[in-house]
C-alpha cells in the first residue's frame, strides 16, 4: 500500500506540473482569440477614451505576462477571478454548472459503463454469432451518427411522439433526485449511445485477445464452463486496457458534452464555456479549460491506480 | 493383443483410440497431423508418447480429452473413454469429463496458471465447479496434496500467486491441481521440459509418487526417451503423426526394432575427446574478477574469472538464474560490469559495446537460443548473412553474394537457400543460418547461448557436429553456455560450473567429469536422466540414504 500512496503522491505532483503547463497554453491560446471584450461590450459607437478606460478598469491594458501571473496567483489562492461580462464571481458562476455537468456525466456513466462491459463480455462469449454482429453493428451505428443527430432523433421519438421524457432539461438545484434523473434522462441517453461502442468493443477485444493464452486452454481442459472462463479467467486479466478506455470515455462525458448540453439546453459547464467564448469573457473560458484539464489529469491518475490494483504482480511482489 | 499380455497385472481398458485422424489447418489447407493412431490404455497404466516436434504427440494427448486446439479437427476414428465415445459426444458431456475424470498437466506451468488468481483458488476451481467438493474441503485437499508432493511450506504456498513461486514449485502445483478431482486419467504434456535437470528430478519423483498413490492412469508426453523411461510402463514412438513402434518400456530400451527408435536411443552418444590444453599467453579471451548485475542492487555475477584459449570450447553450465547468460552479456559489452575487466588477446576491452571499435566488435559474435526470434522474418537469408559482410568487411554486392554462397556451403545448406525467407526454413536450418551470420564477421570467438536447447535432439546433434567441424576448419573458439550436460560432454574442452553467480568448479572436461567432483557438479551430473527405467528410483534411494 505504501508504494501506491507514494505513486499517488508522485502522480499528483506530476499532475500539478501538467496543469501549470496547461494553464500557460490556455492563456496563450486565449490571447490568440480575435476580438476584444471592451469593444464587444461597448459596441462600435464607443469612443476611444471609454474603451481605454474600460480596459484599464478590467486590467486589460497590462502586458500579457503580468496578467498571466495575476491570474496564476489568483488560482493558487483559490480565486478564479471575476467574469468580465457580468462582474460575478467565477467560482460561484461555475460551481453550480460544474455540479450539473458532473451529475449528467455520472448518470450517463452509470448507464453506459455497466451496459458496455456486459455487452462486451457477452460479445466475447458469443463471438462471431448473430448476437455479436448485431451488437457490433448497433453500437457502431450510434457512434457513427453526429451527437446532435442522435439527440434530435431521441427528442423526436421519446419527447415529441411518445412524450415520455421532456425535450428540455431545465434542471435546478431545488429539484429532487428522481426529478433530476427524469429531466436529464435524454441527454444522458444520448451520451450513452455515443460512448458505449468504444468501451464495448475494447472489452470484447481485450477478452478475445486473451482467449489464445495457455491458461485459458488450461481452464477449458479443467472443464470450466465457457461463461465462467470469460468472466473469471479472461476478464480479470483484461481489466487494465478496459479501465483505460472507460476512463477516457468518462473524461469525454465531462469535457465533450458541449453539443448535447446545447441541444437540451442543459445548464452545464460546456454551455457556459461556449457562451463565454462568444462574449469574449476570457477569465471564464480560462477557468473552464483549467477545470477540464484537471478532470483529465485526475481521471487518468484514477485509471493508473485501478490498473495497479487489478494486477496481482504489482500488488503482491515476490 | 500383445499389450494385454505385457500388462496382465493392470486393470480394464480405460481409454481406447481406433484409427484416430486429426487434421490441422495451415494456409487455408487442411493437413493430416495424426494419421490413424490406435492406442489402448488400462486403468493405472502409464503410457509414454515420444517423438520429436511435429510427431503429433501433444495433439493425441489432448484428443484423449475430446479436445482439439483451435485450427485442428478430428477427421476420423474413435476415442472411447470408459465407454463414452468422445468424438460424437456433445460438448457438455466432454466438459463434465475434463478436469474431473481426465486432467491435464501442461508444459509451461508459468503460462498455464492464471496470473490473476491464487494457486489454491485454481486448485479448488475444478472440484467446486464440477460439484465434487465444496471450497473448504477442496482447500483442505489441496494442502494435503501439497504435503504429499513435498512442496515447501505446504500449508501456505497455496495462498500465493503464480508469479510468487519458482518454476519447479509451480510445475508441482500443477500436478497437484490435476489431482484435485482424483481423475482416472492424467495427460502430462512435457511437464519437465522447461525445467533444470535438478528441478526435473523433483517433479518426476512427484509425478511418479502421486500416480502410484492414487493408481491413476497417465499419458506421459515427452521428446526425451530417458525421462519417459522413468515413468512409463509402455512406450509409443511417434513420427509425423504415425506410430513407429510400440512396446513395453524395458523391452523397447533393450531391443528397439525400428531404426528411428535406435536413433532416439543413441541420441546422447556423440562425444569427442578433450583436446590438449595449449600454452598461450595471453589467452584469446580472459574475463577477470567480473561482478555484474542489473540496477544497483541485483547482483547476478560475483567475482567470475574465465579464460578461453584459441580453438578451444569452454562450456559454462548451471541452472537457470546462475548467471550464465549475464556472463555472455558482459563479454559482448551489453552489460558493463560493476567490477573486473574483459581482456581480448591481452588487451582490455571497453566495458560497454558503445565504446568498442568496430574490429573489437567483429571479433566476438553471438548465436542465440531461439533462431525464430533471432532472425528478422522479413529478410531473406542473403540479407541476413550479407549484413555483417557489408557492415564489418565493407564488401560490395558481388563479393557479398560470393561469400554468402561460400558460407552456405560451410553450414551444409544448398546455395539457393540464399533467396529464402526464415519462415520457409526448419528450426535446425534457421539455427544454421544464425551460425553462418556469426561466421560472416570472421570472428575469433563465438558465444553460443543455449544454441541447441530449442531444437529436437537429433537436429541438435547435427548442429553440434557442425560447430565442431567449423572449429576444426576455422580455428574459432566457443564460449558455450548451456544447462544441458549431454551437450557439455559432447563438445567442450573445458567446463565452468556456475551456481548463483559464482564459479564453483572449472577445469578440463575430463577432470571435471571424473570424480571426485565438487558437490554441486555431482548433483548436476547425477541429475541427468539415463536410459534406464530404474535410474530415478535408484537415484532417489541413494540420495535419501
Amino acid at each position: 500500500m505504501d508504494k501506491i500512496l507514494k505513486m499517488v503522491a508522485q502522480r499528483l505532483a506530476l499532475g500539478a506540473v501538467t496543469l501549470f503547463v496547461v494553464s500557460l497554453i490556455i492563456f496563450l491560446a486565449v490571447q490568440l482569440l480575435p476580438g476584444d471584450l471592451a469593444e464587444a461590450i461597448l459596441g462600435q459607437a464607443a469612443t476611444e477614451e471609454t474603451v481605454a478606460a474600460f480596459r484599464r478598469e478590467l486590467h486589460l491594458d497590462l502586458p500579457a505576462h503580468e496578467r498571466y501571473l495575476n491570474w496564476l496567483f489568483g488560482i493558487l489562492q483559490g480565486d478564479l477571478g471575476r467574469s468580465l461580462a457580468n462582474q460575478r464571481d467565477i467560482s460561484e458562476l461555475i460551481g453550480k454548472r460544474l455540479l450539473n455537468t458532473l451529475f449528467l456525466a455520472a448518470l450517463a456513466a452509470s448507464i453506459a459503463v455497466p451496459l458496455a462491459v456486459t455487452l462486451g463480455v457477452l460479445a466475447a462469449l458469443y463471438r462471431n454469432s448473430f448476437y455479436d454482429r448485431m451488437v457490433n453493428m448497433a453500437t457502431l451505428t450510434t457512434i457513427s451518427f453526429p451527437e446532435f443527430f442522435v439527440a434530435y432523433i431521441l427528442v423526436l421519438i421519446l419527447a415529441v411522439n411518445m412524450g415520455v421524457f421532456p425535450s428540455i432539461s431545465n434542471v435546478s438545484s431545488d429539484l429532487g433526485l428522481w426529478d433530476r434523473v427524469y429531466r436529464s434522462f435524454l441527454p444522458a441517453l444520448t451520451l450513452t449511445l455515443v460512448v458505449v461502442a468504444h468501451m464495448m468493443r475494447m472489452t470484447r477485444a481485450a477478452i478475445i485477445n486473451l482467449l489464445a493464452s495457455p491458461y485459458i486452454e488450461m481452464a477449458n481442459l479443467k472443464g470450466i464452463k465457457r461463461s465462467r472462463i470469460i468472466t473469471h479467467h479472461a476478464l480479470p486479466n483484461a481489466l487494465s486496457p478496459i479501465i483505460n478506455v472507460i476512463v477516457i470515455n468518462l473524461a469525454y462525458l465531462v469535457v465533450g458534452v458541449v453539443i448535447v448540453e446545447v441541444v437540451f439546453v442543459y445548464p452545464g459547464l460546456g454551455q457556459l464555456m461556449v457562451d463565454s467564448v462568444s462574449k469574449r469573457d476570457i477569465p471564464v473560458v480560462q477557468a473552464c479549460s483549467l477545470i477540464f484539464a484537471a478532470t483529465y489529469v485526475l481521471l487518468n491518475l484514477t485509471a493508473d491506480i485501478l490498473s495497479i490494483l487489478s494486477n496481482p504482480r504489482l500488488m503482491h511482489p515476490r | 493383443m500383445t499389450s494385454k499380455l505385457a500388462n496382465g497385472g493392470k486393470g480394464e481398458v480405460l481409454l481406447e483410440m481406433r484409427g484416430l485422424r486429426i487434421e490441422g489447418q495451415a494456409d487455408e489447407i487442411w493437413h493430416e497431423i495424426v494419421c490413424g493412431i490406435d492406442l489402448t490404455l488400462r486403468r493405472g497404466e502409464v503410457l509414454g508418447l515420444i517423438g520429436e516436434s511435429g510427431a503429433g504427440k501433444s495433439t493425441i494427448g489432448i484428443a484423449a480429452m475430446g479436445f482439439t486446439r483451435p485450427g485442428c479437427r478430428i477427421s476420423g476414428g474413435t476415442i472411447t473413454f470408459d465407454g463414452i465415445e468422445l468424438t460424437s459426444a456433445p460438448e457438455e458431456t466432454k466438459r463434465r469429463l475434463r478436469g474431473s475424470r481426465i486432467a491435464y498437466v501442461a508444459q509451461s506451468a508459468a503460462a498455464s496458471f492464471n496470473p490473476a488468481h491464487k494457486l489454491i483458488q485454481q486448485f479448488s476451481e475444478a472440484p467446486v465447479q464440477h460439484g465434487v467438493l465444496n471450497s473448504s474441503q477442496a482447500a483442505k485437499d489441496a494442502i494435503d496434496i501439497y504435503h504429499r508432493l513435498q512442496m515447501p511450506e505446504p500449508d501456505s504456498i497455496g495462498f500465493r500467486y503464480p508469479h510468487q513461486v519458482s518454476g519447479g514449485q509451480l510445475q508441482r502445483a500443477m500436478v497437484a491441481m490435476a489431482m484435485a478431482c482424483k481423475p482416472d486419467l492424467i495427460v502430462f504434456d512435457e511437464p519437465t521440459t522447461a525445467l533444470d535437470v535438478t528441478t526435473q528430478i523433483e517433479v518426476l519423483a512427484a509425478i511418479k509418487d502421486i500416480v502410484h498413490q492414487f493408481n491413476t492412469a497417465a499419458i506421459y508426453i515427452s521428446h526425451d526417451l530417458a525421462v519417459v523411461a522413468q515413468l512409463a510402463d509402455r512406450i509409443m514412438v511417434l513420427r509425423y503423426g504415425n506410430l513407429i513402434e510400440e512396446g513395453e518400456t524395458r523391452a523397447m530400451l533393450d531391443r528397439p526394432e525400428e531404426t528411428y527408435t535406435r536413433q532416439l536411443l543413441a541420441v546422447r552418444s556423440y562425444r569427442r575427446d578433450e583436446s590438449p590444453p595449449t600454452k598461450e599467453d595471453p589467452p584469446l579471451l580472459e574475463v577477470r574478477g567480473i561482478s555484474a548485475g542489473y540496477g544497483p542492487h541485483i547482483k547476478v555475477l560475483d567475482d567470475v574469472s574465465v579464460k578461453i584459449g584459441r580453438k578451444r570450447t569452454v562450456a559454462v553450465v548451471g541452472e537457470s538464474g546462475s548467471g550464465k547468460s549475464t556472463l555472455a552479456r558482459v563479454v559482448t559489452g551489453l552489460l558493463p560490469p560493476y567490477q573486473g575487466e574483459v581482456f581480448f588477446k591481452g588487451q582490455a576491452l571497453p566495458p560497454s559495446y558503445k565504446n568498442r571499435t568496430q574490429d573489437q566488435l567483429r571479433q566476438v559474435q553471438m548465436i542465440y537460443q531461439m533462431p525464430d526470434v533471432a532472425l528478422n522474418p522479413k529478410q531473406k537469408v542473403r540479407d541476413v548473412i550479407g549484413r555483417p559482410l557489408a557492415f564489418y568487411l565493407n564488401m560490395n554486392e558481388a563479393a557479398r553474394n560470393r561469400r554468402v554462397s561460400d558460407l552456405l556451403e560451410m553450414i551444409e545448406l544448398p546455395a539457393d537457400f540464399a533467396d529464402r525467407l526464415p519462415g520457409e526454413l526448419s528450426g535446425g536450418q534457421k539455427q544454421r543460418i544464425c551460425i553462418a551470420r556469426a561466421l560472416a564477421a570472421e570472428p575469433e570467438l563465438i558465444i553460443c547461448d543455449e544454441v541447441t536447447s530449442a531444437l529436437d535432439q537429433l537436429v541438435a546433434e547435427e548442429i553440434l557436429k557442425l560447430l565442431q567441424r567449423l572449429q576444426d576448419d576455422l580455428e574459432v573458439s566457443y564460449l558455450f553456455i548451456t544447462h544441458d550436460l549431454a551437450t557439455v560432454r559432447a563438445i567442450s574442452d573445458e567446463i565452468v560450473v556456475m551456481l548463483q553467480g559464482r564459479v564453483v568448479q572449472q577445469g578440463g572436461k575430463t577432470k571435471v567429469l571424473t570424480p571426485p567432483h565438487h558437490e554441486y557438479t555431482e548433483l548436476l551430473l547425477s541429475s541427468v536422466p539415463e536410459m534406464d527405467p530404474d535410474w530415478l528410483d535408484d537415484l532417489l534411494e541413494k540420495r535419501a540414504s
